[in-house]
């Protein structure tokens, strides 16, 4: 096992061997853990997630409860992971060093318990009927039974001065979106302050794959890997794929098991597709936003069609469970390759011809130039990431790494817009749309090239490699259609999972919407927030 | 006057205010169904806003804790002031019981008396949103206003008074002219009822983003039959511009004698008119996006400048006529 060291920082990381891309992993005290941190930004690293983790003392159901706090950066070498034991207590506030830090640690400690000892300790996923001494992942906390209705009195900062008033928007809205409060202080128009409050959609993902295994089906009874990765797909619909990619990473990387090549392009023509389709949808609700509804009705069409070729090829339209534990469910033929084929260069024409339209829609460039501007300043500071952060001119796509496979193979480009406003955040979809149809080509023309067939690899019956050598630790991280998924993913010696740590790339995205809406007047929001799209569900989980 | 020339007054007048509440929801009705065409949709029933004040006159109206007896009271008022506004303009007839009362001042104060109403309303319950609405609306009325005084200057410039019924009367069976004028009047009062009525690129009638809306913000807290009376208000306020900008800019046609002949080639030829009227709004509609809350002065600025124009132009070039 090797070691080596990062950013001159006297830590000695180990390679975490058998994962789907490089990860280095050290056990650290808090002093190294802080040092390490600072070293990471000033160095332009990115936090990638921190999570907390209970376990008892010798894996024994007396021993004591342990906890620890752990940190995934990406630096460019890869993927660093650091564990700082915190014992019962708490950890040092990371928000200073990376501002994503902040919901992060608070959402750990309505989790577990273990959270930031000073800072920002409001509760963050635990709402109203939630108590506040159950913590869900500790494995003496009971099962949470109907909880009674009480009145929630959320500490909103409040903006102090004369003609400054608030709108609280939500979680219930006017139409049919997902649930999220939103406290406008305003002057007149002017937004002078956003604040968020979600975790509406949490639903208790983490403990129930806290009751899941990596076993096979037919030695888990329902509750093995499949189940696993069936959960993951649903922790946000429409990254169903990147969910399920990710988890699978995870999964195969503590299982030892490899998927087979054609199974790994197989994936990335889905994820390719899940791009594709979000992307429609969401250029369509930037031109409804703006009233312009037949745009909206433009885009709806070519994504429909789009869909039910996903339903007809894959057999689901939204690709729900095309990604399995081993490989992908099915198969594509030669005929289906010819009309994926077909079907992307109708898109490209038809996607072309909307993208002239919007361009030279005067009224509608009125509404998305300069609007909800998210500088790269901005941007690199709060640790913006994924699509909204390339239309900030931060060229960052896992995609174009050079060490996630089968990406290596397909020399994706990286697309950058530098305006960071709702009008690039358009303009890098429209860019986005282009580069996935081209890698969809590249992507079935190596499919041809391997043969039909054996698209997933056996699962061990036990869910750990046979050998008996297999990790404990496994992480998965896929650039979804928002930006990179994560999963962190840590099985007991029975193979059961100890925890899941799932991570949207909204948790670091939302946070900056709140900045992207100062200034602008508060008609404006509903467009600027659609320009990013960020899940509700995928944060909340 | 006698009661045997009042009594067909008096029935034309009925005819006209009940063709107007009758036909109110269908216009409403024909201009979404042509929203949807433009768009690419499936279009709604042509009948659907009937059925939309039948289900909601039906229901229930819940009021909020501490709402007044205001917020009870308004959409009565609106509507009446609507039902009134459109009984007034002369759509069929230019011999109407009402018709001396029909000033072009009158009208703008009944539909600012509407306006005053549905934003006090809008405030009463204290939400947000309400209040949020209340303070576009006043903003988009107090430009709107002026600018439609000058457009009905123009007319009454024209005329030489600003009775309702004698601008129509002196458009519509005068000598054939052209006037410059009523063109740059004509565009200023399109521009005035797209804002007014709520329509895009001011305000967007179809919109679920609370924070972007106008008209809707302010009855977001309306439910059963005072959302049906304020729909329904909603309505007769298009009816009432579209009958309005038909009878100042096209009012050829309208019946000169209460004759039941005359009168039917006026409701053949008005029907007519407003349905192409409905179609050019939805046209308009579906080719803009809706502009920044704050685009709206300068759009409806540009309203009272051509409305000003239009005067200036017919005192410059038309006056000696």
């Amino acid at each position: 096992m090797s070691t080596r060291r990062f950013l001159d920082q006297p830590i000695d990381f180990s390679t975490l061997p058998g994962q789907a891309f490089p990860v280095w992993t050290a056990r650290v005290d808090a002093g190294e853990l802080l040092a390490f941190c600072r070293a990471a930004r000033d160095a332009g690293r990115w936090l990638v997630t921190l999570w907390t983790s209970l376990a008892r003392e010798g894996d024994n159901k007396a021993g004591e409860l342990r906890g620890e706090l752990h940190l995934a950066l990406d630096l460019a070498e890869g993927l660093v992971c650091l564990t700082l034991p915190a014992g019962q207590g708490g950890f040092q506030d990371l928000a200073p060093i990376f501002p994503s830090a902040g919901r992060l640690q608070r959402a750990a400690f309505d989790l577990t318990g273990i959270g930031p000892e000073s800072g920002d300790r409001r509760p963050w996923l635990r709402h109203a009927n939630w108590p506040a001494d159950w913590f869900p992942l500790r494995d003496d906390s009971h099962d949470a039974p109907r909880l009674p209705t009480r009145h929630e009195d959320y500490a909103f900062v409040r903006v102090e001065g004369e003609g400054v008033h608030e709108i609280p928007v939500g979680p219930i809205h006017a139409g049919t979106i997902e649930p999220g409060h939103f406290r406008f202080s305003v002057v007149g128009e002017l937004v002078m302050r956003l604040e968020e409050r979600l975790g509406w959609k949490h639903r208790g993902i983490a403990r129930r794959f806290a009751k899941l295994s990596l076993a096979g089906d037919g030695a888990s009874g329902g509750s093995g890997v499949n189940a696993a990765a069936r959960l993951a797909g649903r922790i946000a619909g429409d990254s169903t794929v990147a969910w399920t990619w990710a988890f699978c990473q995870a999964a195969e990387a503590v299982a030892g098991v490899e998927p087979p090549p054609r199974a790994l392009l197989l994936r990335a023509l889905l994820l390719e597709r899940e791009r594709v389709a979000a992307h429609l949808a969401d250029l369509g609700a930037i031109g409804n936003d703006t009233a312009f509804a037949f745009g909206l009705m433009e885009f709806l069409r070519l994504r429909e069609d789009w869909l039910r070729g996903n339903g007809r090829v894959f057999g689901h339209r939204l690709l729900f469970d095309c990604v399995v534990p081993g490989g992908v469910a099915l198969d594509l033929s030669a005929s289906d390759a010819k009309a994926l084929r077909d079907e992307c260069a109708t898109l490209a024409k038809e996607v072309a011809q909307l993208h002239a339209i919007y361009d030279d829609h005067a009224g509608m460039q009125d509404r998305l130039l300069t609007t909800g501007r998210v500088t790269k300043e901005l941007a690199l500071q709060l640790g913006l990431i994924g699509m909204p952060g390339r239309a900030s001119d931060v060229a960052r796509d896992l995609r174009c790494r050079g060490d996630h496979e089968p990406w290596a193979k397909l020399s994706p480009q990286l697309v950058t817009h530098p305006n960071g406003d709702v009008a690039a955040r358009t303009l890098q979809r429209f860019a986005e749309i282009d580069e996935s149809l081209r890698l969809i080509g590249t992507i079935l023309d190596r499919l041809q090239g391997t043969p039909a067939g054996g698209c997933r690899a056996a699962w061990p019956a036990t869910g750990s490699a046979a050998d008996g050598t297999g990790a404990r630790h496994g992480f998965g991280w896929v650039e979804g259609w928002r930006g990179d998924v994560f999963v962190a993913l840590e099985v007991d010696k029975d193979g059961r999972i100890r925890r899941c740590h799932t991570h949207d790339p909204s948790w670091h995205n939302w946070p900056v919407l709140e900045h992207a809406v100062i200034g602008n007047i508060v008609a404006d929001f509903p467009l600027i927030n659609k320009s990013f799209n960020l899940s509700y569900a995928g944060a909340d989980s | 006057m006698d009661i045997d020339a009042l009594l067909p007054q008096f029935a034309a007048q009925l005819f006209e205010l009940f063709a107007a509440l009758a036909l109110a929801p269908l216009l409403t009705g024909w201009v979404n169904q042509w929203r949807a065409r433009l768009q690419g949709r499936t279009p709604p029933p042509l009948l659907l806003p009937y059925h939309t004040l039948m289900k909601l006159f039906g229901k229930e109206p819940l009021l909020a804790h501490n709402a007044s007896s205001l917020f009870r009271v308004a959409p009565y008022l609106i509507f009446s002031c609507m039902a009134l506004a459109a009984a007034i303009v002369p759509t069929l007839s230019s011999e109407l019981l009402f018709a001396p009362a029909a000033d072009a001042i009158a009208l703008v104060g009944l539909f600012a008396l509407a306006r005053v109403f549905i934003a006090l309303a809008g405030m009463d319950i204290g939400t947000a949103f309400g209040s949020l609405g209340a303070r576009r609306e006043m903003l988009i009325g107090f430009l709107a206003e002026p600018a439609l005084l000058m457009v009905f200057f123009t007319a009454s410039v024209i005329s030489g008074s600003t009775s309702l019924a004698t601008i129509v009367d002196t458009l519509a069976h005068r000598e054939f002219h052209i006037y410059p004028s009523l063109a740059f009047a004509g565009v200023a009062f399109t521009m005035v009822s797209i804002a007014e009525n709520g329509r895009v690129p001011v305000d967007n009638p179809a919109t679920h983003l609370e924070l972007t809306m106008i008209h809707e913000a302010m009855i977001l807290e309306y439910s059963g039959r005072h959302l049906a009376l304020i729909e329904w208000a909603a309505s007769l306020k298009l009816f009432a511009y579209s009958c309005l900008g038909i009878a100042l800019f096209f009012p050829f046609g309208i019946a000169q004698t209460l004759g039941p002949g005359a009168l039917a080639i006026a409701v053949a030829l008005m029907v007519g008119k407003l349905a192409l009227g409905g179609f050019l709004l939805a046209l308009i509609e579906t080719l803009s996006a809706k502009m920044r809350v704050f685009r709206t002065p300068e759009f409806l600025g540009s309203a009272f400048l051509l409305a000003v124009l239009a005067v200036l132009v017919h005192l410059l070039l038309e006056g000696s006529r």
